[in-house]
């Protein structure tokens, strides 16, 4: 089963690389970006039949290591 | 007393750490990651480098490598833990110190001498220097900003000119124990005139000291 993991930095911590693309966007005079931030998605191909049991395996490892609990929050798609 | 200086793939400081051990009396040896037990030794260091090619977050798989459950085990007996650079990263990943390391601010490579001021003597790290003490010693990292949402970290070492966003101008950070602390810049490399300082020196001291108390 595929599954898509999205990892997004949350919203109070500064994302330094968002901040420089949403300027160079600006240079470039794209003017009406307000906010850029550069998130993660990692793909999993997983074994197993019961698509809501795969994704709580899958959250269980993002609290575990894909993701930083710190920093970050996560999203799991699976299908 | 020995320190086991941990060597990860990736790692690329330990050398450094072990020569500036010795250079002040200490006992310092390799040891690789793979390792399962650290009995013998009465305190670890994790030296700079790129642990397992700082994939997936820096510090986020090293902090699974066999040997980090008994650099727990050490962290909670309370004996002193050391990260340095990379080490820092890796130890806030284990959930051994509070907060995180991003880019720094100005997405910079940053490799320079920083001047840093000692706010917390009671620590493993900075127990020999005193309060107001100015330390200047090599800065070399990229994820080097510190932050830390839920403000439970102490914080032994500021940047007097906080160059990469760090919060609370952290330079260094330590648990509420102070047996176990972060460091960015790097003060084994700073030990001999001929790299520049031997700022360095004091904060080693205290470290090998703190050893022999804990």
């Amino acid at each position: 089963m595929k599954v898509t993991v999205e990892i997004t930095r949350r919203p109070e911590i500064a994302d330094p690389q968002g901040s420089t693309i949403q300027r160079a966007l600006s240079d470039l005079g794209h003017t009406d970006v307000v906010s850029v931030r550069v998130d993660r998605v990692v793909h999993l191909d997983v074994t197993g039949e019961d698509p809501e049991a795969v994704k709580q395996n899958v959250e269980e490892m993002c609290r575990q290591v894909l993701a930083n609990p710190v920093l970050e929050d996560f999203t799991v798609v699976t299908g | 007393m020995r320190t086991a200086v941990i060597v990860f793939p990736g790692t690329n400081c330990e050398q450094d750490v072990v020569h500036a051990l010795s250079t002040l009396g200490g006992d310092a040896e390799l040891v690789w990651h793979r390792e399962n037990d650290l009995s013998g030794f009465d305190g670890v260091v994790l030296p700079g480098g790129f642990a397992h090619g700082d994939y997936l977050r820096t510090g986020a798989i090293a902090r699974f490598s066999p040997v980090m459950a008994e650099v727990e085990r050490l962290a909670e007996e309370g004996l002193p833990v050391l990260g340095i650079c990379n080490g820092f990263q890796v130890l806030c990943e284990a959930g051994l110190l509070p907060g995180a390391l991003i880019a720094n601010r100005d997405l910079a490579f940053i490799c320079r001498f920083v001047e840093l001021e000692v706010t917390d003597t009671d620590t493993v790290l900075t127990r020999a220097a005193e309060a107001g003490q100015r330390i200047r010693i090599p800065l070399n990292s990229y994820e080097g900003s510190w932050v830390d949402p839920d403000q439970t970290g102490r914080v032994p070492l500021r940047y007097v000119d906080n160059p990469n966003g760090s919060q609370d101008s952290a330079a260094a950070v330590a648990n509420l124990r102070g047996n176990v602390v972060g460091i960015m810049p790097h003060p084994e490399r700073g030990v001999d005139h001929l790299l520049g300082s031997t700022d360095g020196r004091i904060l080693l001291e205290g470290f090998l000291h703190s050893m022999a108390l804990a």
